[in-house]
C-alpha cells in the first residue's frame, strides 16, 4: 500500500509557504528528565515565524513534553529538569534575562482539555490583559475582548452573552474561548497541545480553519495525534519517537516521502 | 447469672450452628460445592442466625419488660389499701418494694405487707431468670434444628443472610436518627415549659439577663429576668473575634500548604496543624484563662486601657486558634480539588503564582471555603469551655472586646451545674437557650451543606 493513499489529496492543499520565514524559536540539544527518567534525548528543532509546525508521534514519545518546554510550563512540575538551549528570537528562555512569566505572555498556550476559568466569557478573555496591564481603560478592554473573540471566530455566537459563565459553552466553543483568551495577550507564538482531541468533528473543523487563519499573525506549534489534522493545518511536521526527534521537514515531504522508516511506519498506521 | 449463662450458651450454639450448616450444605451435594445456590459459609451463617437471633430478641424483650411485668404481678397481689393511691403514692410503693428487695434501708419501719411483697418480688424475679434461661435455650436449639432441616442445595441462603444483614444496618442507622429526634424533642418539651412561664418575646428581645429566682417570697436581689440579648451579643462578639483570627490565619495556612509547600513539607505540616484540633477545649481554656487573659490585661493596662481580667478578646482569640485547623484543613482540601488545568491555563497566560491563586484558584474554591467557614462558625458558637474559663459569667451587653461577656453555651452550663429544681424558670431557661442555639447552628450547617452541594461539581 502506498503512503499517499492515506492522505486525501485535498488535505495536502494547505497553503504553500509564501515568502521567506525567519526563525522564531530554536531548540538545541534539549534534554528533559522527570526525576531519573529521561523523557527527551536531545532535541534539535527550528520553528519558523508565521507558520504552523505540527509535532506528531506515538503516545509517550515526548512531543507534549517538548511543547511545554517552549514556554516553560514544565517549571510547574515537581522534579522536572530541562537541559540544553531553547531560544525565542535569539534569547535563551531559561536564561537570566527572561523569566517564565514574561515568556508565557509571549508564548501562549492552549491545552488539550478546554479549561475556561469559572468566570464570565468577558472576564475569561480580559484575564490576561488585566494581569499584564495591557488595557488602560474600559473601552480599550472591550476592544481587546471583541477583537480576540472575532479572531477566534466566536464573536457572533457569544456577543449577546458576554456576562454569562464561560463554563456554560459547548466543548468546541470553550476551546475557541481558550484560544481567544490566549490571543488576547498578543503572544508571538501559540502552543497547542492536542487542542481538538476532546472535540467532535465539526468543532474540530472550526478550530482547524481558525489555526490556518491565525498563522498570518502568529507562529503556531501544535501537538496532534491526528495525522490528517497535521497534514491539513501545518506547513512543517516533526516526528517524535521514544524521546527522539526522528525527522522534521515540510509537511508534504513527511507525508509523501518520509526518509526514516519509523516515520513511514507511523504515518502508514503500522504502530502508534 | 442466668443471663450470662444464656449468653454463653447462645454464643456456643451459633458457632455450632455455623459449623453444622456448613458441613450439612457440603454434604447435601456430596462435596460438589458448585451445585449449591450459595457457598457453604452462607449456609453456615444462615443456621447461626436462626440459632442466635430469635433467642437474642427474646432476651432484649425480656430485659425491657421484665421489671415492669414482675412488679405488676407483685402489686396485683397487694391489698387494696396499699395500691389505691394516686400515681405518686404508687411510685413510692414501688420504690419501697425495690429498696427492700435489694436490701437498701428505707429509713422507716416497713409495712409487713410490703416486706412480703418484696420477698415475692425476689422470688418471681429469680423464677423469671430461670425460665428465661430455659426458654432461651429451647428457642435457640429449636431455631438451629429448624434451619438445619431447611438446608438444601437450592436454599437461597446468601439472599437471606444478606437481607438480615441489611436489616441490621438499617436498625443501626435508625438508632442514630432516633437519638437525634429524641434529643430535639426533649429540648423542645422543656423549652415549651420554659416559654409557658416566660414570654418568648421577653426572652428573645429582653436586654437584661439575671436568671436568679427568689426561693422565698421575701428574698432580696433576685429579679428573675430572662432577656437573652446580652448572651446572644456576647456569643456574637466572641464568635466574631474567633473568626477574625481563624479565617485569615487558617486560609493563609491552607493556601501555603496546598500551593507553596513542597509535598514533603505538606505531609508534615498538615498533621501537625491538625493536632491543634485534637487538644481538649479545657486545655485551651487553661491557656486562655492563665496565659492569654492576663497578657491581654497587662497589655491593655500598659496602653492605658482598662481591661477586665476576663475579657472577650482573650477567649475569642484562643477560640480562634482552636478553630484554625477546621478552616485550614477543609480549605486545603477544597483548594486541592481545583483542577490543575485551571492553574495551567492561568500560568499559560503569563500569570504569576499569586495572581493565579488570587484570581483563579480562590474564586473557584470559594464555595467550599465558605462552607468551611460556616462549619467553623457553628463550632465557635457551640464552644463552651474556653468561654466559661476565660470570658466570665457576667451578662454584659457590650461591644467592647476588653470587657467580660458571657455566651449562650456558658450560661447553659452554669444553669445546669449542681442540684437543680426542674420547676423553676431558672433551670428551664437553659432549654430555651439550647433551643435557640440548636436552631442557629442547624441553620448554619444546612446552609453550608447546601452551598457545598450546589457548587461541588461545577468545575470538574
Amino acid at each position: 500500500m502506498s503512503v499517499q493513499t492515506h492522505i486525501p489529496a485535498t488535505a495536502m492543499a494547505s497553503r504553500p509557504a509564501a515568502g521567506i520565514h525567519g526563525t522564531k524559536m530554536v531548540a538545541r540539544d534539549v534534554k528533559v528528565f522527570y526525576g531519573a527518567k529521561q523523557a527527551l534525548k536531545g532535541i534539535n528543532l527550528e520553528i519558523q515565524e508565521n507558520r504552523v509546525m505540527a509535532l506528531i508521534g506515538p503516545s509517550g514519545c515526548g512531543k507534549s513534553t517538548f511543547l511545554r518546554c517552549l514556554n516553560r510550563m514544565n517549571d510547574t512540575i515537581e522534579n522536572c529538569r530541562v537541559e540544553g538551549l531553547i531560544a525565542l528570537d535569539g534569547e535563551d528562555v531559561y536564561g537570566k534575562s527572561i523569566d517564565a512569566v514574561q515568556l508565557r505572555a509571549r508564548v501562549g498556550m492552549v491545552f488539550q482539555k478546554p479549561n475556561p476559568f469559572p468566570k464570565s466569557i468577558y472576564d475569561n478573555i480580559a484575564y490576561g490583559p488585566r494581569i499584564h496591564g495591557i488595557a488602560s481603560h474600559r473601552d480599550e478592554m472591550d476592544e481587546i475582548v471583541q477583537t480576540s473573540l472575532k479572531r477566534a471566530g466566536l464573536w457572533n455566537e457569544v456577543k449577546d452573552r458576554l456576562r454569562e459563565p464561560g463554563t456554560g459553552l459547548s466543548g468546541g466553543q470553550q476551546q475557541r474561548l481558550c484560544i481567544a483568551r490566549a490571543i488576547a495577550v498578543s503572544p508571538e507564538v501559540i502552543l497547542m497541545d492536542e487542542p481538538c482531541s476532546a472535540l467532535d468533528p465539526i468543532a474540530t473543523a472550526h478550530i482547524e480553519e481558525l489555526i490556518d487563519e491565525l498563522r498570518e499573525n502568529y507562529t503556531i506549534v501544535i501537538v496532534t495525534h491526528n495525522m490528517q489534522q497535521a497534514a491539513r493545518v501545518s506547513q512543517k511536521t516533526a516526528f517524535f519517537h521514544l524521546g527522539d526527534m526522528v525527522e522534521c521537514d515540510d509537511t508534504e515531504e513527511i507525508f509523501t516521502n518520509p526518509r526514516d522508516e519509523r516515520t513511514q511506519g507511523y504515518i502508514t498506521g503500522r504502530y502508534g | 447469672m442466668q443471663l450470662t449463662v444464656l449468653l454463653i450458651i447462645l454464643a456456643l450454639l451459633t458457632v455450632i450452628g455455623y459449623q453444622m450448616g456448613r458441613s450439612r450444605a457440603v454434604a447435601s451435594v456430596g462435596g460438589r460445592i458448585v451445585e449449591l445456590h450459595s457457598v457453604p459459609s452462607y449456609h453456615g451463617f444462615y443456621v447461626a442466625l436462626w440459632a442466635g437471633l430469635p433467642a437474642l430478641l427474646l432476651f432484649a424483650f425480656w430485659g425491657a419488660s421484665e421489671g415492669w411485668l414482675v412488679m405488676q404481678m407483685v402489686l396485683s397481689g397487694l391489698p387494696d389499701r396499699l395500691v389505691n393511691g394516686d400515681a405518686q403514692a404508687l411510685g413510692l410503693l414501688r420504690a419501697d418494694i425495690l429498696n427492700l428487695a435489694h436490701g437498701v434501708a428505707t429509713g422507716r419501719e416497713p409495712d409487713p405487707e410490703v416486706v412480703a411483697a418484696a420477698e415475692r418480688y425476689l422470688r418471681l424475679h429469680a423464677l423469671g431468670d430461670w425460665s428465661l434461661l430455659v426458654i432461651g435455650c429451647c428457642i435457640a436449639i429449636g431455631g438451629l434444628l429448624y434451619a438445619r432441616g431447611r438446608i438444601d442445595p437450592d436454599l437461597r441462603a446468601r439472599n437471606r443472610v444478606e437481607r438480615t444483614v441489611n436489616i441490621a444496618l438499617v436498625i443501626c442507622s435508625l438508632v442514630a436518627i432516633l437519638t437525634t429526634i429524641g434529643i430535639v424533642l426533649s429540648l423542645l418539651f422543656e423549652a415549651i415549659r420554659f416559654f409557658a412561664v416566660v414570654n418568648p418575646l421577653d426572652f428573645l428581645f429582653g436586654t437584661h439577663w439575671s436568671p436568679q429566682m427568689a426561693m422565698r417570697a421575701d428574698q432580696v436581689g433576685s429579679s428573675g429576668s430572662f432577656g437573652a440579648i446580652p448572651l446572644f451579643a456576647g456569643t456574637l462578639l466572641i464568635t466574631g473575634i474567633a473568626m477574625a483570627v481563624a479565617v485569615p490565619v487558617g486560609l493563609m495556612a491552607a493556601i501555603f500548604m496546598s500551593e507553596y509547600a513542597s509535598p514533603g513539607l505538606r505531609t508534615w505540616l498538615k498533621p501537625i496543624l491538625e493536632v491543634l484540633a485534637g487538644i481538649p477545649t479545657v486545655v485551651y481554656g487553661f491557656f486562655a484563662a492563665l496565659t492569654m487573659a492576663p497578657f491581654v490585661r497587662d497589655l491593655g493596662n500598659s496602653l492605658g486601657l482598662s481591661v477586665s481580667s476576663e475579657s472577650a478578646l482573650a477567649a475569642g482569640f484562643v477560640m480562634g486558634v482552636m478553630i484554625i485547623p477546621f478552616v485550614s484543613s477543609l480549605s486545603d482540601d477544597v483548594i486541592n480539588a481545583v483542577p490543575q488545568s485551571l492553574r495551567d491555563g492561568s500560568y499559560g497566560l503569563g500569570a504569576t503564582k499569586s495572581e493565579t491563586i488570587r484570581l483563579v484558584v480562590l474564586p473557584a474554591a470559594l464555595p467550599g471555603i465558605v462552607a468551611a467557614i460556616m462549619l467553623a462558625v457553628s463550632r465557635a458558637i457551640g464552644e463552651t469551655m474556653i468561654v466559661t474559663m476565660a470570658a466570665g459569667l457576667t451578662a454584659n451587653l457590650t461591644a467592647n472586646p476588653l470587657d467580660a461577656v458571657t455566651t449562650v453555651t456558658t450560661q447553659i452550663a452554669t444553669l445546669l451545674v449542681g442540684d437543680q429544681e426542674f420547676d423553676s424558670p431558672k433551670t428551664l431557661s437553659a432549654f430555651g437557650l439550647g433551643l435557640v442555639l440548636f436552631v442557629v447552628t442547624l441553620t448554619l450547617n444546612m446552609v453550608a451543606l447546601r452551598v457545598v452541594q450546589k457548587y461541588r461539581e461545577k468545575y470538574d
